[in-house]
This record gives C-alpha cells, structure tokens and sequence, in this order.
C-alpha cells in the first residue's frame, strides 16, 4: 500500500495528461493554467513554510556536535564539528549543504555470527545522494534554454562538459542519465534494506516515483520520441513572458513530463522535498555549540510566583514556634 | 520572526533564483524561427522535397546525419536509399548545403533558438556566405 499507492498516484498523473491532452484537447489547461498554478503554489508555499520555521524560537543551543568543544587554549577544538562562532558555522553549514558531510557518516549497523553487532562505513547512500542532488541541478540549469532568449553564457558551457563524451545524436548528457540511474538507487535502496523499508511512506515513495517519470519523459523525449523544441520553446517562453501561447504539434509525451513537473512543483512546499530550505534552518546545524560559555535564557519563560523560605517563614512563624519547629528569625 | 535578517536575505535569493525566467523575459519579444526556404537551387527545384519527408528531417536530420556521417567516413558508403528509393550522394557540403546553402538563414534559425550548437563544423568548414 505504502508503495503502490503512490506508485498509482503517478500512473494516474501519466495518464491524465494523455487522456487531457488527446482526448479531451485540454492543451490550455495541460499547458498553462497547471504549470502557472504550480510555480505559484511553489514559491508562495516555500516562503510560507520558511515564515513558519523563523516564527519558531530555538531558545537553547541545540547543535549536534561530534568533536572537542572550546574548551582550554592546550586542548584542540574541533572547529568544523562543534562550532564556536558564526565563521564556524558557516564552514560547517557550507560542507553540510554543498557535500551533505552528516550523511558521509552514514553508518550500517550488521550482525555477524548472529551475536556480534558490527557497524560500518556506508558510503552508498551519500554517493546515491549527492550524485542525484548534483545530476538534478545540472538538468534544471540546463533547462533555462528553453526559459531564456537569448540563453545565459553557462548553458553552452555546461552542455559542453555534460555531453563531451559525444555519445549519439542528439549528444547524451551525462547527468539525465546519472540523474535517472541514482533516484532508482534511492528507490531501490528503501526497497531492499528491511529496516529502511518498514519506515518508508507513501510520502517518501512518491516524490521518487515523481521524480524517475520526470526523468524518463524528459529522457524519451530528447533522444527517442524526438520531440519539436521549437514547440516546446514556445510554450515555455509563452508561459514566462505572461503571454502564453499553445503551439501546434507538441506531443502528448511533453503534456506528461510538464504535469509531472508541474506536480512535483506544486507538491513540494507540503512534502519532506522542503529540506531544501529546511537544510539552512536545522537547529542542530546552524547553531554555535557555546552553551557553556553563553547562559542562554528561554525567551517565553513566564514570571513565575514563587513563595521564598523567608516569606514562609514570616507567614507561619507563630505556629511553628508553637510546634517547637526551629525558625531562622526569631 | 526571529533572525529575520537572515531569514528575509534567504527568501530574497529564493525568490530571485525562482523567478529569474520571468523577469529576464520582462519587457521582451521573441518570436518563433521561421527557417528560409528560399535559395536559388531550390527555387529552382520542380519538386521541392529534402531527401526524406518533412516531418521526418525536422524531427530526424540529426540522427540522419550522424547516420550519414559514419556510413561516409567509416564504411566508406557514399550512396543513401531514401524511403521512397531515391539515391542520394551522402555528402552534408555537396547534397544538403547545395540546396541549403543558406546556414545563417536554414541552420542558424532553429539551433539558435533552441540553444543548440551541433558540432558538424569542427570538421567542415563552414559555408561563406554572401551577403544577401
């Protein structure tokens, strides 16, 4: 349930730009009011989510940290591992979002000789990881030729390095494929690894379905269904330019991929594909492990009313003199 | 909202990042490449047919270039056998840059739309042409 249900979920998307677009002639709402209510929803529901986080006090120096703190000028800090000050933090922030450094810890925990508990490097998750996080970046920037007229110096540049190995016609980039081949990993990976399986969600199955349909369409479309660029590229600067327009002789393939993507888009700010913005606001992270040398105070802490010893005392003295109970004051 | 400065200063490069096809596209018209037809050589064609169908070179010449290319300098193979039967000699300056010996006008239009830069002229050397 947990898989197919999304699993489903994107056929249905899959075949309902099919059936919109084919049958039903819905090229208009396929090809511009879906991709327009997406961007809006995205960007509208990422600075909502991201208002919501900062509304949100972090009163205590919460950071995780693995290495000596600041301690005595002998003793080595770990600067990178428990930060100090907010240059720290930056350089521990910038390997965490550029490198995903914590997931490079990632550890397997195996039983051998079924007593002894053995836990080791996994690098494949980080590896899986970061080469989908990067191959995605690449195939987004690369798309700004069909969003910018003239196109941006760094698309050739970028489109050089991606296809310099020269494969086929037209040439193979290198990222849809390495983009493809490691979001089947991370599926796969949630599949096959028992414990991973047992708390994977429908919400972690989908954006991967989501995601490899995005992949595949845009795949299909470059280098075997062979679709009309030119069509394409006027629909998409229809769209950007607020003029949109519906050209003739696009096929149904390129209404799949933009509703995948759209979704994707609109899906986005409601789904755990927000530790986009969310990596910058991890307490646990960005915070300087300096609790001992800053007394932090809950900022909503309330005055309490307290009753001190000598009010007590002032209040009950007569009777506990007469219990013969001793008294500080006399 | 705490660390607002910060916060504000994020969403500010979000917002830029994500909305940069909209205002880079402010403000500008760009209309659809109409590829020209109109050489001399074709005009004076009685049949005014590329070696495959239209809808076929659009979507193909690519691939049949590429296909062109190794059948010429690989196997040696000069000639090409049309859908229809027709032979055509396989040279991309003799056959095709004969009729469409306008690339600024023909080539140009499409790949520059569509951010493309085919490598055909890292070999060939690319047609001079004339002012017209």
């Amino acid at each position: 349930m947990k898989i197919l249900f999304p699993f489903f979920a994107v056929i249905l998307l899959v075949l309902l730009a099919v059936v919109g677009v084919k049958g039903a002639n819905l090229h208009f709402l396929f090809g511009v009011v879906v991709p327009y209510a997406a961007v809006f929803t995205f960007i509208i529901g990422v600075i909502y989510r991201v208002l919501k986080w900062a509304k949100s006090p972090v009163p205590f120096s919460i950071a995780t940290t693995c290495g000596q703190q600041k301690t005595l000028p002998w003793i080595k800090q770990d600067k990178l591992e428990n930060p100090s000050s907010t240059l720290h933090v930056i350089g521990r922030m910038a390997l965490e979002v550029l490198l995903f450094r914590s997931l490079f810890r990632n550890l397997k925990g195996e039983l051998k000789d079924s007593s002894r508990l053995i836990y080791g490097s996994d690098k494949w998750l980080w590896l899986a990881g970061i080469a989908f996080h990067y191959s995605f970046l690449i195939v987004l920037l690369r798309h700004i030729r069909l969003f910018a007229e003239p196109t941006p110096s760094y698309l050739h540049l970028l489109e050089t390095f991606d296809g310099f190995l020269q494969i086929g016609i037209p040439r193979l980039f290198m990222t849809g494929v390495i983009l493809l081949a490691a979001v089947t990993f991370l599926f796969l990976r949630r599949l096959y690894i028992p414990q991973v399986r047992y708390i994977s969600l429908a919400a972690d199955y989908f954006p991967l379905f989501l995601i490899i349909g995005i992949a595949t369409t845009g795949i299909l479309m470059r280098y075997f269904f062979k679709t009309d660029v030119v069509g394409v590229k006027e629909l998409t600067m229809g769209l950007v330019s607020l003029s949109p327009v519906i050209p003739e002789g696009v096929g149904a393939i390129f209404y799949v991929h933009l509703l995948l993507v759209s979704t994707l888009f609109a899906y986005f700010p409601f789904s755990k594909l927000m530790h986009m913005g969310g990596v910058f606001l991890s307490p646990t992270r960005n915070l300087t492990a300096n609790s001992r040398e800053y007394r932090r105070i809950n900022p909503w802490n309330y005055p309490v009313k307290v009753h001190t010893y000598e009010e007590y005392e002032e209040e009950f003295r007569d009777k506990m003199k007469m219990a013969e109970i001793p008294v500080e004051k006399e | 909202m705490y660390d607002a400065g910060k916060i504000i200063l994020g969403i500010v490069v979000f917002v830029l990042f994500a909305t940069f096809p909209f205002y880079n596209n402010a403000g500008k018209v760009s209309a659809k490449p109409e590829p020209k037809l109109d050489t001399p050589v074709i005009q004076q064609l009685t049949e005014k047919k590329c070696v495959e169908s239209k809808e076929f070179m659009k979507a193909e010449h690519m691939q049949l270039l590429n296909d062109w290319r190794d059948s010429a300098i690989r196997e040696g193979k000069r000639v090409y056998i049309n859908s229809e039967g027709k032979e055509f000699k396989i040279s991309l300056q003799n056959t095709c840059m004969n009729c469409h010996s306008n690339k600024k006008e023909f080539c140009d239009k499409c790949h520059n739309y569509a951010a493309v830069k085919p490598y055909c002229w890292t070999c060939h050397i690319e047609p001079k042409e004339k002012q017209l």
